[in-house]
Formats: C-alpha cells, structure tokens, sequence
C-alpha cells in the first residue's frame, strides 16, 4: 500500500523532471536565439554565397575571351550521358586556313529540365570543353526556355586543341 | 494611482446626461461591444506572430521577418490573404452546422473575454460568479469543435471531434477543481475580488506549496481544454492531417485560427488573475522604495507583463514536448491530475481552516 | 473516401462497426506518397493495407537500357537518404565481376563517405520522428546537424544529396584537401549534441510512453518478413552486412553491432541512436588513417560484363540493400533487380500495427523509416 503509493509519487516526480530536462534542451536554444541561427535569408545573401567549387548546378560550355570554346564535337558527352540531356550537331566543314574539311561543332543544345548533375558528361569530354557551373537559379516560366544552346553566337574552335 | 473607474464613470455621466437612460444602456453596450471585438482581432493578430516568432527562435529559425518591421505585418497580411480566400463548403456538408461551428467557438472565447480584469475599472462584466462564468463558458467552445467535426462529413474530422470532446470533458473536471482550490483562498468567485484580496501579496507566494501545485495542474488541465500542444489531439496534424478543422478554408478557418489563441490568452490571463495577482503590482514586504517603483508601472501593463510570461512558458511546452496518445491522454487526467487535485484540494482546506496562510 | 462499411464486432452493449480512411497519397506522416487503407474501429486499427507505385519510375527497367557507368546515378534516386551506399553496392557488383582491385584508398574513402551518409540518414529520420509524435523541434535540430555532412558532401561530391561519388573502379573525385579537417569537426560537434538528442526525446516521458511497448515486431517475424536495417535489429535479427559479409573497409575497423531485443518502437528507436554512436566510431577510426594512393583503379572506358549473375549486398541506412545483375556480356544489364530494403520493412506494417492505435501508426511507421521512392524505385 505504502509503496504503491511510494510510486506513484516517484513516477510523478520523474516525469516531471525528464519533462524539465526536455525544456531544458530548448531553453538553452531560445536562451541566445540569435546565435544559433541555422538558416539563411536566402535571396538577401545572394552577393555573399559562395558555392562550393566542386558544386554542380549546371553544365557549361567554357569560352575564352576570344568568343573560342574548346569543343571539338566529338559526342563523347552525349554517348556518356544517361538521359540524352546533350544533343551535339556537327557538320563537317571546311578549314578557312588549311582549306581541309573536317568535323565541326555546329550547336551544343543542353536540356537542362533533364538534366540529373551526374558529371559523367565532364567526365566522358577529352579537351575538357565543359564544366559544371555554380548556378542553380534554373526557374523560368516557359519550360522550352530551359532546353539551351552552349555554344555562342559566332564562336569557334580554340587553337591547339586538336592536336 | 492609474485608476480607470472615474474615465468609465464619466463616459457613463456624459451618456446619461445627453439621452435617455434605455439608449444610453444601448451606446454603452455597443462601445463595449466594438472595442471587445477589435480586442479580439487584436490579440489574435499579435499572439499568432508571437507564436511564429517564438517558435522560431526554439528551432533556430528567424520566423517571419519580412513584413514590416521585423516581420510585425505578417499576420496582418495573412489575415487579408485569408479574407481573400474562397470559403469553400464541402457538398455532402451539413451546411448550416458547418457554417455555425466558427461562430459558436469565436463566440465562446469572446464571452469569456468579457470578464477578465484588465485594470481596476476596466472590466466589461463584473459578476459576482465571474469564475463560475467562465468555467462554464469556455466548455461551450468545446460543442464548435464537436459541430465542426461532425458536419464536415470527413472521417478525419470527426475523430478530430470525437478526441476532441473525449478529452474536453474529461479536463475541464481538473480545470474547476484547480480553481476551486484557489477559491478555497480568496473566498470569492468575482474576479474583481480575487484581484483586491492579492493587495499584500500573490496567492502563489501566499498560498504555499498548495498554490504552486495548483497553478501547475491549472495550466496543465487548461492546455488540454484549449487543445493546445502538447495535447493538441483533435488537431495532431501528423495524424489527423488538420482534425476537425480539416476542411475549413478561408475566413471560417480563421476564425477557428483565431478563437485558439484568444483562448490561449484568455487561460493565461486566468492563470495571472488567480494566482498572480492580475493587475497587482510586484511588492516586497516593507521595501517601501521598491514598491514605490512597482506602484508606478501601471497596472495594464503588470497584467499584460504576467500574461506574457504565462504564454510563454505554454509555448515553451509545446515547441518541445511530443504529443500524446488519446488514452494516455485521459489516463494523465483520470490517474494522475484529477487524484492529484483532490488531495491538493485537502491540503488547501486544512490550510484554510488551520490559517496558515499570510 | 469509399462508403463501404463493415460490420464489425457486437459488443455487448454497442454494434460498432469499422469503416475505412484513407492515409495517404498525401499526408503528412506517409513521408511521401504512400497511401494506407486503415481498417479501424473507432481509434484502433484493424488493418492496414499499404497501396504503393505513385512514384514508380520503373528504375530497374532503365537500369537495361544503361551502360554500367550510367546505372550508379540511378540509384542515387532510389533510397535518396542513402545514395552513397547504393552507388557503392552498384559499383561493388561490377567490379566484382570485372575483378578489379580497388586502391585501399578507395575503400577507406567509401567506407567513411558511408557512415557520414547512414548519420545523415538517421539525423533526418530523428528529425522527422520527433515531428511525427508532435514535438516539432527536432525536425530543426536534426537537421542543422545534418547541414554539416551536406556541406561536407558538397565540397567533396559536389552535391548535398544525390551525390554520385562512386563511379565503377573507384570514385569520381579525390576527396577535397578540407575533407579530413571538416568531417573531424563534425565528429566533435556531434559528439556533444547526439546527447541531446537524448535529452530531448528519448529520455522525455512522453516519447517514451508513445514508444515503449507500442508496434511489436518479434524475431520470427522480422526474419519471416525479411526486415533488416536498424528495424530487424531492435528485435533481435543479427542482419548487419557490414558485419555479417563485409565489404570495403569494414573488415579493418572495429565496431559493435547493434542488437536490441524489445522489438517494439523504442527499441528501434534506440537502435538508430546508438547506430549513429558507432557510425562515429568508425569515422574516427578512419579519418586519420586514409592511406595515400589513387582514387581510381585503371578501367576500361566501355565496361562489360563478362556472361553470369552477380550479386552484391551492402548495408544502407534502412537495412540490407542487394543489387543483382544477370549480364550476358553486353554493356548494359540483360536484368538488373534491386532488393530494397524499404519493401519488406513495409509490408510487415499490417502484422505490426493491427490492434494499435491511428497514433500508434505514425509512431511505427516513423520507427521503420520509410523512404518512398526506395520502395517504389
Ligand atoms: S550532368 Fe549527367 S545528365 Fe547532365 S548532361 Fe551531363 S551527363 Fe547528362
Ligand atoms: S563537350 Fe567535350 S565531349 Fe562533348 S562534344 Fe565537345 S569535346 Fe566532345
């Protein structure tokens, strides 16, 4: 009988404290609020965040400063990509200075809406024509805007490459 | 010192002088009647982005801080962003019962609102049974949840309801007996009253170890009848989605919104009106300086300052308890809370008549 | 919701009868579009029946069409929770059946990626667990942790969730110059909040009123039902491939396996808790141990498969996860077949939840830390 009751209260005085200790976790959290602060205020700190260099947003077509990218056309990417995102078109044409024909790049077309950010694409490239790029603000209205073409207006073949 | 019953006298003198005493009953009532339902709105407003805030802050989160300084308009522009909403009506609805179930529950915690002391002679009601008043009449928001889950037509709204009104019944027993055990103390049910006999002193402090357990089991019991976490049933939206009020949109789902924080409000206020002294400024025995200094915050703001802090320690529960299960739920009120009253209840009486009490 | 009522049993003083509800596709406790037929009777569940296939991407069939190098980013989308170690189980089959050693390095790396996963994993399953019985918080604090290891992954992986470390012969990048000291300051800071988590939940009386008892799964059962993971080993079943058939580094590294015998939600509960205990364990074994060498062993750019079925396990956050490949020497799979751990752990649902309540549910299905798109590949 004594004991029953013994335990009752001692059931009751160990929630009570295992309830206290619980608030105790959040208390010392509200307790410098501001401090912990885990997240971010996202579209303020857009000038600030600096993604990580190894980060894959998206995949780019890299051009020098004379409007020259380094692809050769050669569609390594686009055999190596799981869900055909890259469509390579390529004529063969004829070299302006050795006069000989020879295969072109003639428009890199990149479906970023299927698009999974494997790398195998960055992989697969043997001049390194491509990288993955830091964006990741990919919404648009129109999902036609997200099917994109690399390669810039007028750009051409950087020396050397297919040596 | 801050005494609001000369301001009413003289609004009621100048009414009587210029009309006829019928509509000058009249203007009176409707002034209350206005500035009760701004109150409302209000308090609802306030307390729902205190609420985000503080949450907020529990989860390392910054909350709403976009609108307005520091995020204040949030709720202003939530409340127009649901006005603005379709109120839509389920088809297989029992239309009139689903349509009346947010008016019963905002009508419940407006009523009750009406005979809190805010200030001395800032009372809207004050009757001599204002405690009895609202025990009774926060328990009819309870038959608004349980309309709400019934004509819904949803089976998650109904077992909202039917857990709802389980376990409404069952604490409101533990929310009277905590109370009864005050009653005990001050010797009066008018919350005036009760107020006027805390002058030397809190009846926390005053009322010894018999107090204090009865402020816990209060706030503990009132918790469970306004459905707040962690006992928050009815609606436990991991489980029952939204419970009762699963298919309310819109305006009538503010209301519903809105009558749970003004109940949250009005269990605090209770709380500080009872145990804390209402509107009573903080004395120390013969600290006639301290007290001076005390004395001259006014007494709105005392009661706002205990409602607060009362608040807080109920939003404090919630961010960090898990929910329980419907017959833990009752097994907490009949095993443990109501056996617990009744004993403290003992101990109150034998204080009283042995006037052990300061 | 359907009307279709059944009788159900006479009491002695009332005829209650059971109806149906309908748990899912969306609610917000399925963790995904799960839908439940609930048979209850009043509070109390008569019989659940899991519906799946709302997200049902027919993986495996594509997995036929892929070159071996292509399949591993697909499991990335199966259990996303715990990509790392389903790459790692595609990768581990084909280089078994190509027969290529991997550099120590490799299985160092792979091994440590592993257990940052599984502890990724179990955070966010913390998480949601406490937010599944109502105490909202944790969600927060499970997940601020578990920011560490995303960051961590970024900047190795390049990705925080479907990362695509593992490529077949090796992984896809050397681990980044700051791998060691960041995953060495995660391992301390979580030292001192895994605590907390204790605090908060499982020492909390309510948690463990909602858990303790709550869901009973028996050893019988478990190995009847095939449930593995953390889930089969809080009720008894010694299931741990890591231990059982080890792989990568494992056979290097000490650590307990975790075996509770309770059954019931807390004991899966705790088994996640102290899971993650030995998963640190490990890293701190390893993190200072990597030895140096390549990061890929020399593989053919074209990877086929010599003629044969080749089977390979590995353990995932959820249990065990098998990936089988009949090859007929091509360069894709002839059929490839994923046994997912998720799959058995649901079906067991109706055996475990029948008689308990509609909160008991969220608190088992929570407990088995279902991921959709892992059953439903
Ligand atoms: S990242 Fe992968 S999916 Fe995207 S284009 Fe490259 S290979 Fe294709
Ligand atoms: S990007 Fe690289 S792999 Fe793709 S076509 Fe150009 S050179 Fe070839």
């Amino acid at each position: 009988m004594f004991k029953a009751i013994a335990d009752y209260f001692k059931e009751i005085y160990q929630t009570i404290r295992g309830l206290l200790v619980g608030m105790g976790v959040t208390g010392k959290y509200i307790a410098h609020a501001r401090r912990e602060i885990i997240t971010q205020e996202y579209p303020d700190n857009r000038d600030t965040l600096q993604m990580f260099e190894r980060f894959r947003g998206e995949v780019v077509l890299l051009h020098n400063e004379d409007n020259e990218h380094r692809c050769t056309g050669c569609s390594a990417c686009e055999v190596a990509c799981p869900n055909g995102s890259i469509e390579i078109i390529w004529a063969r044409r004829e070299d302006p200075e050795t006069g000989k024909k020879k295969k072109q790049l003639e428009t890199f077309v990149y479906h970023l809406s299927m698009c999974t950010m494997c790398n195998l694409c960055i992989l697969a490239c043997p001049t390194d024509a491509i990288k993955m790029g830091h964006n990741f603000e990919h919404a648009v209205f129109d999902r036609s805007q997200l099917t994109k073409v690399l390669n810039r207006p007028g750009s051409r073949l950087e020396k050397g490459v297919e040596e | 010192m801050y005494d609001f019953t000369p301001l009413v006298q003289a609004i009621q003198n100048y009414l009587s002088a210029h009309f006829s005493p019928g509509v000058a009953t009249a203007i009176e009532w409707t002034l209350v009647i206005l500035i009760y339902l701004a109150f409302y709105a209000v308090l609802g407003l306030v307390l729902v982005y205190v609420e985000r805030r503080i949450c907020a802050f529990f989860q390392l989160r910054l909350g709403p801080n976009r609108v307005g300084w520091q995020g204040t308009f949030q709720t202003v522009a939530d409340a127009i962003k649901l006005l603005l909403k379709e109120p839509v009506t389920v088809n297989k609805a029992d239309k009139l019962l689903f349509n009346l179930a947010p008016f019963i529950i905002s009508l419940a915690a407006l009523m009750v609102l009406s005979v809190l002391p805010f200030a001395r002679g800032l009372q809207a009601f004050d009757i001599n049974i204002g405690l009895l008043f609202i025990i009774a009449i926060s328990s009819i928001g309870v038959v608004g949840i349980l309309l709400a889950g019934w004509s819904s037509n949803n089976k998650y709204a109904l077992i909202g309801a039917m857990r709802s009104g389980a376990q409404i019944v069952s604490y409101e027993l533990s929310v009277g007996l905590s109370l009864i055990t005050m009653v005990l103390l001050t010797g009066t049910l008018q919350l005036s009253g009760i107020i006027e006999s805390q002058a030397n002193g809190w009846w926390i402090f005053k009322g010894h170890f018999p107090a204090i357990a009865a402020f816990f089991l209060y706030i503990t019991a009132s918790i469970a009848e306004i459905n707040r976490g962690p006992f928050d049933l009815p609606e436990a939206e991991s489980e029952l989605t939204a419970g009762f009020h699963t298919e309310y949109s819109g305006l009538k789902f503010a209301f519903f919104f809105l009558a749970e924080f003004v109940n949250m409000f009005t269990v605090a206020a209770i709380a500080a009106t009872v145990f804390f002294g209402g509107w009573m400024p903080f004395h120390i025995g013969d600290w006639e300086a301290f007290n001076r200094i005390m004395d001259f915050i006014p007494p709105i703001i005392w009661f706002f300052i205990k409602v607060a802090a009362i608040i807080f320690l109920m939003m404090w529960f919630k961010w960090t308890f898990p929910r329980l299960r419907i017959d833990q739920l009752l097994h907490l009120e009949w095993k443990y809370l109501m056996p617990l009253n009744l004993m403290n209840l003992i101990l109150m009486a034998i204080l009283v008549y042995l006037g052990w009490h300061f | 919701m359907s009307e279709l009522v059944l009788t159900g049993p006479e009491t002695e003083t009332a005829l209650t009868q059971e109806y149906f509800i309908n748990m899912g596709p969306q609610h917000p406790s399925t963790h995904g579009v799960l839908r439940l037929v609930l048979t209850i009777d009043g509070e109390i569940i008569r019989r659940v029946e899991p519906h799946i296939g709302y997200i049902h991407r027919s993986i495996e069939k594509m997995c036929e069409h892929d070159s071996y190098r292509q399949i591993v980013h697909l499991t990335d989308r199966m259990d996303y929770l715990s990509c790392h170690m389903n790459n790692e189980a595609v990768c581990l089959a084909v280089e078994q059946a190509l027969q290529i050693e991997v550099p120590e390095r490799v299985k160092v790396i792979r091994t440590i990626v592993s257990e940052l996963t599984r502890l990724a994993s179990h955070q966010l399953w913390w998480g949601v667990m406490g937010m599944d019985l109502g105490a909202i918080t944790s969600f927060l604090y499970g997940f601020r942790d578990r920011e560490m290891i995303n960051d961590i992954f970024e900047e190795t992986c390049g990705a925080r969730l479907t990362m695509n470390y593992n490529v077949p012969g090796g992984l896809m990048f050397d681990i980044h110059p700051n791998f060691q000291k960041r995953t060495k300051d995660f391992v301390a800071h979580f030292c001192t909040k895994l605590p907390e988590y204790d605090r908060l939940l499982s020492d909390n009386p309510i948690f463990r009123s909602r858990t303790e008892g709550v869901g009973y799964l028996s050893k019988e059962d478990a190995i009847g039902y095939g449930v593995t993971g953390p889930s089969g080993r809080a009720s008894g079943f010694a299931c741990d491939v890591r231990k059982r058939l080890p792989y990568s580094a494992y056979p290097q590294v000490e650590f307990t396996e975790i075996i509770r015998t309770e059954g019931d939600c807390f004991a899966r509960y705790k088994a996640r808790i102290l899971e993650m205990w030995e998963s640190l364990r490990i890293i701190e074994q390893l993190i200072d141990n990597i030895p140096e060498g390549e990061f890929q062993a020399p593989t053919k750019q074209v990877l086929k498969l010599p003629k044969g079925e080749y089977y390979q396990r590995v353990e995932t956050a959820r249990g065990d996860f098998g990936v089988y490949i009949i090859s007929e020497g091509n360069k894709s799979p002839y059929r490839l077949k994923f046994r997912s751990p998720g799959f058995s752990n649901l079906f067991v649902l109706d055996k475990v939840a029948r008689g308990s309540k509609i909160a008991d549910l969220v608190a088992i299905m929570s407990t088995f830390d279902y991921v959709m798109p892992d059953i439903d590949r």
